[in-house]
């Protein structure tokens, strides 16, 4: 099964890459564009028998290595 | 009486020899370098985890390193009341292993700092400052693009009210001024240390600033701080 993550900083947290990536876009133009949070995003292949068992594996790994909890919030698509 | 720093060794640490050299060189110590896949701290007094990118910074900063098979033995040895440094990117290892609390954002304006700053010594009660004063102004040199320190409000308040913050970005004059902070880090803080007070980590590099040639020697007194403290305590 294969598993996406999404690791963005929490809502709390201020984004410098994000502001900066929103600033070169207005500067482009885009003033359409409102608030930029910039994250990471993984592509896992899972081992695993279906797709809760695959969620539960994901987020585990997502909580203990992907995101650092202190500063970061993730979720899991499973297909 | 001598004593033996242990500088452990990641794939990508790149101020090991710095500080092996602080040890050995300039405090006239012995020092040990300790692989990152050892399992035993060999004995060693103090253990400092040094700069550079442990494992490129893949990930996070400290992020692999955190896993690596030495951590086991450096979490008992700092539970255990034995004295730890964490500099720069050693720093940044001790709060992704949760020996210290909170993360590093990127720094405010993105920009990789590397330059000589100044930090007011806060607290000189830990193995690592105390024979500095309090107020002492340190110039150190700092090298990072992460060492914007963040942690949630209700921690950093804690830090405050336990005076673990030990280290303050902070003017020539020893003010602690937003213009004298070079990374947006809350509060100036440059550095802190754990609730028992062994386990230091901070974002500027005094083993490289431990002689005059080097530009400061405003560091040694760190190493000169826990050599005095292992000596008063055996």
């Amino acid at each position: 099964m294969k598993a996406r993550v999404f690791v963005t900083l929490k809502k709390s947290v201020f984004d410098p890459q994000g502001k900066t990536i929103q600033d070169a876009l207005h500067s482009l133009g885009y003033t359409g564009v409102g608030d930029v949070r910039q994250g990471k995003y993984f592509e896992l292949e899972l081992n695993a028998p279906d797709a809760d068992t695959a969620k539960t594996l994901a987020s585990e790994v997502a909580d203990k290595v992907l995101a650092n909890p202190v500063i970061e919030s993730y979720r899991v698509e499973v297909e | 009486m001598s004593i033996t720093f242990g500088v452990v060794v990641f794939p990508g640490s790149n101020c090991d020899h710095d500080a092996f050299h602080a040890a050995h060189d300039v405090l006239k110590q012995n020092a040990e370098f300790l692989w990152h896949k050892d399992s035993s701290l060999k004995g060693v007094d103090v253990v400092v985890l040094p700069g550079g990118f442990a494992h490129g910074d893949y990930l996070r900063t400290g992020a692999i390193a955190r896993f690596s098979p030495i951590m086991p033995a450096i979490q008992e040895f700092a539970r255990s009341g034995g004295p730890v440094i964490g500099i720069c990117n050693g720093f940044q290892v001790l709060l992704e292993s949760g020996l210290l609390p909170g993360a590093m954002l990127r720094n405010r304006d993105l920009k990789f700092h590397c330059e000589h700053v100044t930090v007011c010594v806060e607290q000189t009660d830990t193995p690592f400052t105390a024979g500095a004063s309090r107020g002492q102004r340190l110039r150190l040199p700092i090298a990072h693009g992460e060492g914007n320190y963040y942690a949630e409000p209700d921690v950093i308040r804690a830090l405050e009210a336990e005076r673990r913050v030990i280290f303050r970005y902070c003017d020539a004059v020893g003010a602690v001024s937003a213009a004298a902070n070079p990374n947006g880090a809350v509060n100036n803080i440059a550095g802190i240390c754990n609730e028992s007070r062994n386990v230091v980590g901070l974002m500027p590099h005094p083993e490289r600033a431990c002689e005059a040639t080097l530009g400061s020697a405003d560091g040694l007194v760190m190493f000169e701080s826990v050599l005095a403290s292992l000596a008063h305590t055996t």
